[in-house]
């Protein structure tokens, strides 16, 4: 397990510098950083210029890079063009990114796995009829209009909840946001609990259970369940690393200041620093959430043993 | 109440009283299971009778689909509802008609005093828990136990099915033994709290043959410290030969013929039991056509007038097309009974004396 662990983490090196590098060099493609930074005004030759010295942006772009990862290594992710230290911006984005992801992923473990358990176990009936329309439903729909749909309805409406959320991010306010921002994941959830409970009902070891004279609760519970949730749990788990991520979507509908609408930010102007320092960490969140599924996977199914 | 109830019944029924010597543990009258599928009806088993006693081994024969493995679900109330369901008949166990009593009392009935072993013990065992969970599991929802004396009953459990190192083996799960181990578990588990009753599902059939008779042997011997009665459910007339005290042959549902185990064997009185005696493979036979039953087994949503064997059976004559044959009671060329034989064909005569 261990040496499975150091395996796994060594890999990430590669894939960490290609996933930076080609974030690099792709934000460097969109065009001349210094034009963007003056807006629709052609800006001073001699003042760009001096810009471009100082940021470093004169120098071929491996070179660029090399002095960018020379910075990651000791802590600093670069400035961002209006002064402030990129690793300041995530600072303050992340604990909001971090309280959204939360509360999305409770809507999705809580009511995803809820509506599939009870789709699976009764297939075929209304409940079930009703559970795979809906989602089916919410899949279909972009989240943007789910957003702005919801938005409209309950913040202005109804007046059931804020429509755009207030500086701090309190949890209550996230409720909304967390909902559209979770949609589409809780209804593959959802689909996936229905079929691997539909699936696992049939089990020769449920049945077994049955002939051991458990009572039906039991069975449901320790024979059943632990087997349905494995692909759930792992779903779950690559899903919690995206959520981690920042939602672009999510977070502009509601003006949420997390990693998402810092991002948006940084492609806008062209912010090479904040673009890639977001990336680079969302990369490292990302390859961590994996891991820890692989691990997870084990703990829950003996069957798969690392070595 | 129920509870106390049931134990009290458990209790009486391994005391071996002069009671359970008399009326036979487990009786099963006119059971007829369907099941309700969108093509439409399958009559899977259509009026099976036959009774079990205490220390008693009633083998039940026949292919797939016969209605041999749906009958004993019936009896341990498994069966997948929908889409099946038990429409008629008694299922008498230690004198009470399990069909008349509530889930929750038959809940209770499995595992303490009728327990069931399955054919693949890989599939039948949960991959997720280790076999010591799995068998204290028994003790733990049927007694109350608690968890660390539910794990000394699991050691000693499988001590006495002859797993090695149970101490140590009590805590892997089922993927990391033999077959072979994985069976002795299902048996110990079957046999946890020591039921009256034990019904064995093509116990062997998953495992190879050197191990299937230590299985089948170490089920006997188990079957007579206990004094329990066996239902093995099989298709292997091998299996059968060696540890059954009597047969029930099973075609599309119905019984077609019992004996006691040798008679069959030796004078089978229906033609499908013959058939299947023809089909087994014999040393003095070599070099020559193996014989086998012509056609399928019937389409259980449509199963042919008559005698549900006609259109296979070399013997069928008109009658046999229109006639359901009763259940004759079998015996000797000059009339003398034979006891506990009976055929459900109309030339019965003929097949055993002709």
């Amino acid at each position: 397990m261990g040496r499975y662990v150091i395996r796994r983490l060594l890999q990430m090196i590669p894939v960490f510098i290609g996933t930076t590098f080609i974030i690099f060099a792709m934000v460097h493609a969109l065009g001349d950083p210094v034009a963007a930074f003056f807006g629709d005004k052609a800006p001073d030759p001699a003042a760009a210029a001096q810009i471009r010295q100082q940021l470093g942006l004169d120098n071929p772009l491996i070179v660029q890079y090399g002095n960018y990862m020379k910075g990651i290594f000791s802590g600093n992710l670069g400035t961002a063009f209006n002064g402030q230290p990129v690793t300041d911006l995530l600072k303050i984005a992340y604990p909001t990114t971090l309280k959204l992801a939360l509360v999305a992923f409770t809507f999705e473990v809580i009511i995803g796995i809820g509506l599939g358990v009870l789709s699976g176990m009764r297939r075929g009936r209304l409940a079930d009829t009703g559970v795979m329309m809906m989602t089916l439903i919410v899949i279909s729909i972009p989240t943007f209009v789910i957003g702005y749909v919801l938005q409209y309805l309950f913040g202005v409406k109804w007046g059931l909840a804020d429509a755009t959320v207030p500086p701090g991010a309190p949890f209550q306010s996230l409720l909304l946001p967390g909902i559209v921002l979770a949609s589409v994941s809780l209804a593959y959830v959802a689909r996936l609990t229905r079929t691997t409970i539909a699936e696992n009902s049939k089990a020769d070891y449920v049945r077994t259970a049955v002939a051991k004279g458990l009572p039906r609760r039991r069975v449901v519970t320790h024979h059943l369940l632990r087997n349905s949730l494995i692909p759930v749990i792992t779903f779950l788990g690559t899903d919690l690393g995206a959520l981690m991520g920042g939602a672009l979507v999510t977070e502009r509908i509601f003006n949420i200041h997390g990693v998402g609408y810092y991002l948006y930010q940084g492609i806008v102007h062209q912010d090479t620093s904040t673009v890639v320092g977001f990336v680079t960490v969302l990369v490292i969140v990302f390859l961590l959430a994996n891991l820890l599924v692989d691990l997870l996977y084990a703990v829950l199914d003996p069957r798969i043993r690392y070595a | 109440m129920g509870i106390h109830a049931t134990e009290v019944t458990a209790e009486a029924g391994r005391g071996r009283t002069a009671d359970s010597e008399d009326a036979p543990l487990l009786q099963v009258k006119n059971l007829q299971v369907e099941f309700r599928t969108r093509d439409g009806v399958a009559k899977a088993v259509n009026g099976v009778n036959y009774s079990v006693r205490a220390g008693e081994t009633l083998a039940i024969l026949g292919e797939s689909g016969s209605g041999k493995s749906v009958s004993s679900q019936a009896v341990m109330g498994i069966l997948d509802s929908p889409p099946g369901f038990v429409t008629g008949g008694e299922i008498v166990f230690k004198g009470q008609d399990l069909l008349k009593l509530s889930n929750e009392k038959r809940r209770k009935i499995r595992g303490t005093q009728m327990a069931m072993i399955f054919q693949d013990a890989l599939s039948s065992l949960n991959p997720v828990h280790t076999v010591g969970t799995q068998l204290g599991e028994m003790f733990r929802v049927h007694r109350g136990t608690s968890k660390s004396e539910a794990k000394k009953k699991a050691v000693e459990l499988m001590e006495r099915v002859g797993i090695p190192a149970a101490k140590e083996r009590v805590n892997q799960y089922p993927h990391q033994f033999s077959g072979g181990m994985r069976q002795r578990i299902m048996i110990a588990m079957a046999l946890a709290l020591e039921p009256d009753l034990i019904i064995a599902d093509e116990p062997t059939t998953a495992l190879d043959v050197t191990v299937q008779a230590q299985v089948m042997e170490l089920l006997a011997d188990l079957q007579a410290e206990y004094n329990m009665g066996l239902i093995l459910i099989t298709h292997d007339l091998g299996v059968v030969a060696d540890v059954a005290d009597k047969i029930a042959v099973m075609y599309a549902g119905r019984i077609v013929e019992t004996a006691p185990v040798h008679e069959l064997y030796k004078r089978p009185a229906h033609p499908y039991t013959r058939g299947l005696l023809d089909s087994i493979p014999r040393l003095d036979q070599k070099g020559q056509e193996l014989y086998a039953i012509k056609g399928l087994p019937p389409n259980l949503l449509r199963i042919p007038s008559g005698c549900a064997f006609n259109p296979r059976c070399p013997m069928a004559q008109e009658i046999c097309r229109t006639e359901v044959p009763p259940l004759h009671a079998v015996t000797e060329a000059d009339g003398a009974p034979l006891e506990g034989r009976g055929s459900a064909c109309h030339f019965w005569k003929e097949t055993i004396h002709g």
